[in-house]
């Protein structure tokens, strides 16, 4: 009976995960379309989704391969739009560190964008929270995307052109991102990284591979933080 | 694409392999041990130093309009920001950001 609390937590995760329900669905069948199209069989698909299990590197991956790019260069360019998921890694760390290697290794499988922001800003809100907690709150979240995201996948792959476009979906991704943020945005250290972050990321948007995205943030993460340092240290 | 079926399967083993490796690197490596202070201090700001900038080309030069600014995407982008800033609500930022986004399209019927 002493699991009942983590229970909870697990199933607050997976009801926090409905907003990405709508980036997940319409974002892993297109997968599936372009894949196919892209003259993948369904195992070859469905491979990516599973083993790579991370949505904008497989496309990176599928649109070089498309160009007859050399393996190393689709390799190269579809692990540099991921690195990212490194500065995630690292974040999450002081948090799930505790759990045993088995339960860390689960974690890094399914760590992506969403499962990252919903559990970082639920540590955020909810500071009291043990490390089992952390665990099945973050585990709640992907026990509802990660069967999504396969059977997503397999039905664009099976679908082929036949999935409907518009709607506005393409946009369920910025949407869903931008109002889970906008919350932490609780201090002007706070801001000042988010306004860092904005202006170098539209600035270096042209850059190869999306390189853009980890300068910009790893240069956001730093005008926060000695910001925070700045505030504390000058005379009140 | 001209990769042959064996070389198609080695790109998805490696970039399973290497997106695995990436993911777990801190987790798997750090584990329990402290982060020293200044370190942890630069983490905390990881969502908000990343989000910006992974979703502001997306709103600023969206695919669905061939990659060309467009108002309406913008507009709801703002609603969603200010609705999740002011109100720590993060469902009512989605349903507003989208609500916008919906009425805007259909009221210029643009997609």
């Amino acid at each position: 009976m002493t699991r009942v609390p983590e229970r909870a937590d697990f199933l607050r995760g997976a009801r926090h995960s409905a907003p990405f329900i709508l980036v997940v669905v319409p974002f892993a069948m297109l997968f599936g379309v372009v894949g196919t199209e892209a003259g993948l069989n369904i195992a070859q698909v469905m491979g990516f989704s599973v083993l790579v299990i991370a949505g904008a590197a497989q496309f990176t991956a599928v649109q070089l391969m498309t160009e007859n790019a050399p393996t190393i260069m689709v390799l190269f360019g579809a692990l540099t739009v991921n690195l990212r998921v490194a500065m995630y890694s690292a974040s999450l760390t002081p948090h799930l560190g505790a759990e045993p290697l088995w339960k860390r290794a689960l974690i890094g499988y399914v760590l992506v964008d969403q499962s990252y922001t919903a559990a970082i800003l639920e540590y955020e809100r909810r500071p009291d929270m043990t490390v089992k907690q952390k665990s099945a709150y973050y585990l709640g979240v992907m026990a509802v995307i990660t069967p999504l995201w396969y059977a997503c996948t397999l039905i664009g792959a099976l679908l082929g052109q036949s999935v409907p476009a518009g709607l506005g979906l393409d946009f369920a991704l910025p949407i869903t991102f931008l109002a889970m943020v906008a919350p932490a945005l609780r201090t002007v250290p706070h801001l000042a990284s988010a306004f860092v972050s904005l202006v170098l990321g539209l600035a270096l948007a042209g850059l190869p591979f999306s390189l853009g995205l980890p300068v910009a943030a790893f240069v956001a993460m730093i005008a926060g933080a000695q910001l925070e340092l700045w505030m504390a240290r000058r005379p009140t | 694409m001209t990769q042959s079926p064996l070389e198609v399967w080695i790109i998805i083993g490696l970039l399973g392999l290497g997106t695995y490796l990436i993911r777990v690197s801190f987790l798997g490596l750090v584990g329990d041990r402290q982060l020293p202070e200044w370190l942890l201090r630069h983490l905390r700001y990881t969502p908000v130093a990343v989000m910006p900038a992974l979703v502001a080309p997306l709103v600023v030069w969206p695919v669905a309009n061939a990659g060309q600014p467009e108002p309406v995407r913008m507009v709801a982008a703002v609603v969603a920001v200010a609705v999740g800033y002011f109100t720590k609500n993060v469902l009512l930022a989605v349903v507003t950001g989208f609500g916008t986004l919906l009425a805007g399209l259909q009221f210029l019927g643009v997609s």
